[in-house]
Parts: structure tokens; sequence; C-alpha cells
């Protein structure tokens, strides 16, 4: 980790424009929890509804997106990633240390708010709040990597991402059982699933296609995957200016 | 003292080629890369600096290789083309962070005294976002001198400057080869690199077409054959007596213009004016057929 380089990214992301959206969707969401804990009476069962879909199938992804797009693809995009670049830093360092700023945004302004959005809702002694937590920091994590990759790999990352946001894991991750297998969200939910008592996580529909371990070895492989091929194709950047 | 050496330097994107078998030693001194937009001047940079691998060849800072090595930082600054920075942050945090980056011993007064070095002490408390592109062209000029490097690659560093700029950074430049310092940049205008390089590598089309001081240069460019398009009274009678003279190598008369060729510029100016006022020929117009510097470089490259 390069601390230069991390404050240099918390200055990037948190400075632009767009940045604001990582405050309205939380605030969003956090809303829509208190609109249903008003309306259902603090049912869990809503309460679930509200943060397995909303939150962990299209918010949490698209937050995701929004941070691991941002740490590095703009500075890739206008070429300014060359004053990082021509440092006697290793480039593992500077990815490294940008995807750790980008990991601490997504929980804190994401993993956290999902967490209390089910405690907001409507929860019993926090189970489903601890349960939707892990699985939120475990798919956050996933798709953080994932889209920080896609940022170094492609200048199209934004639209891939979100193609595969919505699409991969917002509706057929959710519906196509095949698709299931190979969604993050469904790895996710494996270890939370295990979390509860069987009966809770059948009633409040906290299940997952997977079984624990395929989930937590395929959230691993993805993890560290992308990373390392993030990391290979920093090594070997073309800037815009050479081609 | 440094010096970068590429050896049968090669790079290809797909099917087009963008540098073609080039090797040359750049050392202590400013050297000017002259060429024409799109002759692979920044390509070639790029691999200089490590940012590009070089499709055949090797390219080598003092006998190391400079691809997948950010070692070779520590000695190099690179200014890119690229106007793009960190625009959110300081002029001076922006070069603190550079200093910080490098692993300067005191990063402070590395950052103080580039910005000193370019003069950008007073503006350094703004944002870069605020900058004329004048003042981010300095900045970048600081963060590539903060680490006090041996090798300095400049990318087009005069595009976009006022001449009272122009001056400042050439200034700039000379002092820093004057202490041994090797200096490359690259430009497409003669008359920028032949004021302060001591020595110019021209690149065409991707192929090196010479390399010399900027006399050879300018030679080479002013005694190649020049063609002239002219009208007059008379076409038939002044190409006779241009002929006759030996200012013209070959003429061509088509419909109402003569057509001259002359590898001998000085005496074809001088004895046109003369010869039509000796024959009694009015001269309504004469005009360079190809005086375009991509017409100059061509003939570089083919002779």
């Amino acid at each position: 980790m390069n601390p230069v380089v991390m404050q240099l990214t918390v200055r990037g992301l948190l400075g632009r424009r767009r940045s604001l959206l990582l405050v309205i969707l939380p605030a969003l969401l956090l809303g829509l929890a208190g609109l249903t804990r008003w309306g259902s009476h603090a049912d869990v069962g809503a309460s679930a509804g509200l943060v397995g879909n909303f939150a962990l199938g299209t918010l949490l992804p698209l937050m995701c997106l929004l941070i691991g797009t941002g740490v590095i693809g703009p500075e890739i995009d206008d070429g300014s990633i060359v004053y990082l670049l021509n440092k006697p830093v290793p480039r593992r360092t500077i990815l490294l240390s940008k995807l750790a700023v980008a990991l601490a945004t997504t929980l804190v302004f994401a993993v956290l708010p999902i967490a209390a959005s089910a405690a907001v809702a409507g929860d019993d002694h926090f189970k489903l709040t601890g349960a939707y937590g892990l699985a939120a920091l475990l798919a956050g994590i996933a798709y953080t990597t994932i889209f920080v990759a896609l940022s170094v790999l492609t200048r199209n990352a934004v639209i891939i991402g979100l193609l595969y946001a919505l699409l991969w894991e917002g509706v057929l991750g959710g519906y196509v059982p095949g698709v299931k297998d190979v969604s993050v969200r469904q790895w996710a939910l494996a270890p939370a699933e295990h979390l509860l008592d069987a009966a809770d996580a059948a009633g409040w529909g906290v299940t997952s296609a997977v079984s624990v371990t395929v989930g937590v070895t395929m959230l691993a492989v993805v993890v560290l995957g992308a990373g390392w091929i993030a990391i290979g194709k920093l090594k070997t950047l073309r800037l815009a200016a050479a081609e | 003292m440094s010096a970068i050496v590429l050896d049968k330097v090669s790079r290809w994107y797909g099917n087009v080629v963008a540098v073609n078998d080039v090797t040359m030693t750049i050392g202590p001194g400013i050297t000017g890369l002259l060429g024409p937009n799109g002759a692979g001047k920044s390509t070639l940079i790029s691999m200089m600096g490590g940012f590009l691998a070089p499709s055949a060849g090797t390219v080598a800072l003092d006998g190391g290789h400079v691809w997948k090595n950010p070692e070779i930082y520590r000695q190099v600054g690179l200014v890119p083309e690229a106007e793009a920075m960190y625009d959110m942050v300081t002029g001076a945090q922006f070069l603190l962070a550079n200093a910080r980056l490098h692993g300067l011993p005191d990063p402070g007064a590395a950052a103080q005294r580039a910005l000193e070095l370019v003069d950008m002490v007073e503006p350094s408390d703004r944002a870069i976002a605020t900058y004329s592109k004048g003042m981010k062209q300095r900045i970048k000029m600081a963060t590539a001198l903060v680490h006090d490097p041996a090798v300095l690659l400049l990318d087009e560093p005069f595009n976009g400057m006022d001449p009272r700029q122009r001056l400042h950074l050439m200034d700039l430049l000379r002092r820093l080869a004057a202490e041994g310092r090797t200096v490359l940049f690259s430009s497409h205008i003669l008359e920028e690199v032949e004021q302060i390089a001591d020595h110019i590598e021209v690149l065409v089309a991707g192929r090196h077409a010479a390399s010399g001081d900027y006399r050879r240069i300018r030679r080479l460019m002013t005694e190649r054959p020049h063609q002239y398009s002219i009208t007059s009274s008379d076409d038939r009678r002044l190409a006779a007596a241009l002929v006759a003279e030996g200012a013209a190598d070959g003429v061509t008369l088509t419909d109402g213009t003569l057509a001259i060729q002359t590898s001998d510029f000085g005496r074809f100016v001088h004895a046109l004016p003369r010869l039509a006022h000796a024959s009694g020929v009015r001269l309504l117009d004469v005009s360079p057929a190809d005086e375009s510097l991509e017409s100059v470089f061509a003939y570089l490259v083919a002779r």
C-alpha cells in the first residue's frame, strides 16, 4: 500500500460530482426502509424483501460499479495515471492501494447502510441485519474488485459493468436457475443463509442456490482472479497518447 | 551522464507500423526529435519512457532495460503530451505528492525547488483546475524535475505555449543540458528544434530519416530539389533562358504554366528576375509548388 496513491485516489473519488450518488443512493435506501417499517409494521418478511431484492440485487452492484470504476478508470481515460506510473512504485502497489480505497468506500457507503436498512425496516434481534450485512460485505468485496479490474481492462467498463450488474446479477441471477449458480449475489447469500436458523432463512427468503463451500470458494476465486488480472494489465498498460 | 540506446526498435499496432527499425543513441545535451504529426514520435518517446513495449528491438537506459522496470523512473523525468492532471488538488499538493511517490528524503524541499525552477511558487496554492494551459505545462515540467533526474523526456512541450513561455522553457532546457543532463524533446516545427537542440533526430513515417546537428539537417532540407510554377508573358523564352543559364535542372511547359525544378535554390532565385528582365519577359506569378513540411520530410525519407 502507498499512502500517497491512496490519498490521491480518495480526492479523485470523492471530489467528482458523481460522488454525490454515493450519498444519495444509501439515503434513498434508508428512506425506503423507514417507509417499509411504517407500512408493514416492522414485519421481518417485508424487510427481507426490500433488502434482499432492492438493496442486494440492484443497489449494491450499482454502488460498487460507481466506486470500482471511479478509483482508477477516469485516470486511465484522461491519461493522468501517468503521474502514478512514472514513479519507482511497483504497479502492484498502485493497484492494491486503489483497491483498498475502493473497498473501504464500499464498506462505508454500501455495506453498512444495507445492514442498517434491514435493522430499520424490521428485524428480529438483528438476525436479518447480521445475515444481510455479511452477504453485502462479501458481495461488495467481489463486485468492487471485479469493477476495478474491469476499468483497468477496458475503457467501456461503466457500460459493461452496468449491463452485468443490472442484467446478469439483477435479473438473471435472481430468477434464471442456471445463471444463479454463477452469480456473486447467490455466492454471498450462501454464508448468510447458513448464519440463520433454517426456519428463519426459509421464512424470510434468505436462500442461496449454492452451498456455503461453493459460495465462499467462488467468491475467493473471483476476487483473487480479478485482482491478479488487474495487476497484470496495469503492468503493461498502454496509455492513450501512445496509440 | 546517462544515455538511452535504441537498437533496431520497431513498434506496430496490428497492421500499422508506427516505428520502423530505429537505431539511435540519445546522450547528454539537448536532442530534438523532429517529424511531422503521425511520424511515430510519441510512440518512440513512450517506448523510451517504458510505457510501451517495442514489438522488436530493445530500448535500454545505461545498459538496463526500460520496459516493465519502474526503477528507471528514479533517473527519468517524463513530460507527457496529455494535459490531464489531478485537477482537484493544488499545484503545491500535486508536487508534494509526486516527490513523496519518488520516495525522496525531503519531499517538501524538493517540491518547493521544482516549483521555483518553473516559476510557479506564487500560484501553487490554487487548484490545478484553475490554471491556464501554460501554467499546467509548467506544473507538468515541475513534476518531471522534482527528483532531479539525469534524463528528461518531453513530448511536444512547446505545444500551446505563448512566445514568452516558449523562451522561458527553452532557457530552462538549456540550463538543464548545461548541467550534463540528457534532454530529449519532440516537435514538428523545425525552427523550434533548431533554436535549442544540439542534435536533431528526424523521424518520418516511423523511419529514422536523418540525424545530425541542425546545420546538417537544414542543409539537407534546403538542398533538395525545389519546384516552382511560373506564369509569364512568354513561358517558352523564359524556360530557354533558365536552362541555358543552368539555373533550372528541368522545365515543363503546360497550358499557360511553366513548371521548374531546381536543386540550387539560391542560384535560381537570383537568376530568375535577372533573366526575365534581360529577355524582356514579364513575370505574372511565381509560386513554390511544394513547400509543405511534409514534402520536405518525404524528400528526406526517399533520399
